[in-house]
């Protein structure tokens, strides 16, 4: 088995995905990517040279409506589940 | 038979012969979901204060039972669906707690239609997984043996209709949620080509793959519950405007003359006997109703895993990203800036399998990867659907196993991702494809478990589907076998 993805690339890429790992779940999580990493090689047995990417399942022209104002979600149940919130806006941690 | 048994057309009749009532139907589920429930596992949430409000608003005369085929039926409901409201977990720790301020435009068709809701179903966390032990809050078991799992995602949705905790159910499908469990618990279950029902409301995981579809007893009974939730949405830009037909008066046809196809791919050397034979005997009785058996080929049918296992996580990576701890869902406390907010949050309330998806997608669509796996996946998925459309040339629909084995234990496969992906080989084409298909049970395995047999047929040919389901089912010997249940105290698995 190729290495496909070293630990300092699994950690690049949690930073990327917003997620944090502890040193042992990071080794687990590189031993399986790569696994599958591997697998994927299968695809490479192809010549997709001149295949159109497939982006719908079905054949789809772009969907395009009137632009009307139609009423939306009131913003007390837009807020209803926030974790905190201050009845105008969500509160997250100081930004800067 | 008891009443619960009963699938929703033959509850509804006695329903309008007034020869039970809609609090008696709705209390016969509740009851036998305390007795049973605690053994399978399929309900999250069980409403019962609610369906018994609705239940004796139609024995008062509020509501109406002549309103559709679906009123005052007993309904069970994927707890991936948005219900307002009403708690919708989607399986994971992060939505707990979860309150949808909305109904998914599916829940809002039932509910017009005049279903009771009796619960939200357990499922793999986001619809991640095809055994349900990915669920945060436990697995489901599945109902012919304790000791086996239901399949998955849909795993508590195709459990709770064969362990009799409903009428029917709803499931979703986005490589084979649907049909992979439908088929290891004895029951029906159809996955709409993409398209066919609105996605508004269903919490997303692969977008260009999601599909709703009906759980059931039998195959009528999909074929009403799909009247029910199919058509255009205008909250779904992905939904398509197409008259849809009345799935029920097709069911009757005979399928003489049809031309079925049975792709080679899908009859590996590998696969358990007992599903080769039992799809085999399927296709015999197929051909002696008159249909045409054609041998047939989707040559790239064994690519359909790797291509399935880049597309669904990039896309997956890219819808849960919403879930940060700001608009809804669970919050680390005490974080001091904005980002360990997110990440804490995200690590704390995904589990394993989720996370190494978003982990699988956002490399496969990281700079300088993009080409050699998003993309090439794009391009094999055109191939496989090619591959179908070459096969509706010359045949009408196919014919082929759901999976290559029945049940498996508990446990089995959970720590080889591997070998738990390979277990959806037959039903992720379809789903990259877009086309529809549906699972009707077919046989029982030596040990006793149940087996399925997939028809699939071209984009929008849920009809013809439903009708080759229905005469087969019609034809087999298997459609009358239950689980036995509820099983004794003893059986009851340890926690």
């Amino acid at each position: 088995m190729t290495q496909k993805i070293a630990r300092e690339e699994v950690r690049h890429v949690a930073k990327l995905a917003r997620m944090e790992f502890n040193d042992q779940d990071e080794e687990r999580l590189t031993g399986q990517i790569n696994s599958i990493l591997n697998y994927m090689d299968k695809l490479n047995e192809l010549d997709t040279t001149g295949v159109d990417p497939m982006t719908h399942a079905i054949r789809l022209q772009n969907v395009f409506r009137a632009d009307e104002v139609h009423p939306s979600l009131e913003r007390e149940r837009a807020l209803a589940n926030a974790p905190a919130a201050d009845g105008v806006n969500f509160v997250v941690p100081k930004v800067i | 038979m008891a009443l619960v048994a009963l699938g929703i057309r033959e509850l509804h009749d006695l329903l309008i012969r007034k020869d039970v009532s809609a609090t008696e139907v709705v209390t016969a589920f509740l009851e036998r979901t305390a007795a049973v429930d605690p053994y399978v596992r399929a309900y999250l949430t069980v409403l019962a204060d609610h369906a018994l409000t609705v239940a004796r608003a139609y024995d008062s005369g509020q509501m109406a039972l002549d309103a559709s085929p679906i009123a005052g039926i007993p309904l069970a409901i994927k707890d991936v669906i948005c219900t307002a409201g009403i708690r919708t977990t989607c399986g994971s720790r992060i939505l707990e707690n979860f309150l949808p301020p909305y109904d998914a435009t599916v829940t809002e068709h039932l509910q017009k239609a005049g279903a009771i809701f009796l619960g939200k179903t357990n499922m793999d966390e986001f619809a991640m997984g095809s055994s349900t032990e990915n669920s945060a809050f436990g697995p489901t078991l599945n109902p012919w043996d304790l000791r086996c799992v239901p399949g998955g995602s849909s795993g508590g949705s195709a459990a709770a209709v064969a362990a009799d905790l409903c009428a029917g159910s709803l499931g979703t499908d986005t490589g084979g949620s649907i049909r992979q469990p439908a088929a290891f618990c004895g029951v029906v279950g159809l996955k709409p080509t993409y398209g066919r029902v609105s996605r508004f409301g269903l919490v997303a995981f692969a977008s260009s793959l999601d599909q709703i579809g009906p759980i059931t007893k039998n195959v009528e009974d999909a074929a009403i519950l799909l009247q029910v939730i199919a058509g255009y949405d205008q909250r779904d830009s992905s939904s398509v405007n197409r008259e849809v037909p009345e799935y029920r008066s097709a069911l009757d046809r005979p399928i003489k003359g049809l031309k079925l196809g049975i792709p080679k791919e899908y009859f590996l050397p590998g696969m358990h006997p007992d599903v080769s034979s039992a799809v085999e005997q399927a296709i015999r009785t197929c051909a002696e109703m008159g249909a045409e058996i054609v041998e047939t080929s989707l040559p790239h049918t064994e690519y359909g895993v790797a291509a399935y296992y880049i597309i669904a996580p990039a896309e997956a990576s890219s819808n849960l990203a919403r879930y940060d701890g700001v608009k809804y869902g669970l919050r680390t406390p005490d974080t001091k800036d904005l980002l360990s907010m997110y990440s804490r949050s995200r690590s704390q309330g995904f589990g394993w399998e989720v996370k190494r998806r978003i982990m699988l997608g956002t490399y496969v669509l990281s700079a300088g990867y993009y080409d050699a796996y998003y993309k090439k996946a794009s391009q094999v998925r055109s191939l496989i659907r090619d591959d179908f459309e070459r096969a509706f040339q010359s045949c009408d629909a196919l014919l082929t196993p759901v999976a290559p084995f029945p049940a498996f234990r508990i446990g089995e496969k959970t720590d080889d991702p591997l070998q738990m992906y390979l277990s959806d080989a037959f039903t992720l084409p379809a789903s990259l494809a877009g086309i529809p298909g549906i699972s009707v049970p077919c046989g029982l395995s030596s040990e006793g478990l149940p087996i399925g047999l997939q028809i699939l047929g071209p984009h929008f040919s849920e009809e013809l589907i439903l009708q080759i389901a229905y005469q087969f089912e019609q034809a087999s010997i298997f459609r009358s076998r239950k689980p036995e249940l509820p099983l004794p105290a003893d059986s009851l698995p340890a926690q």
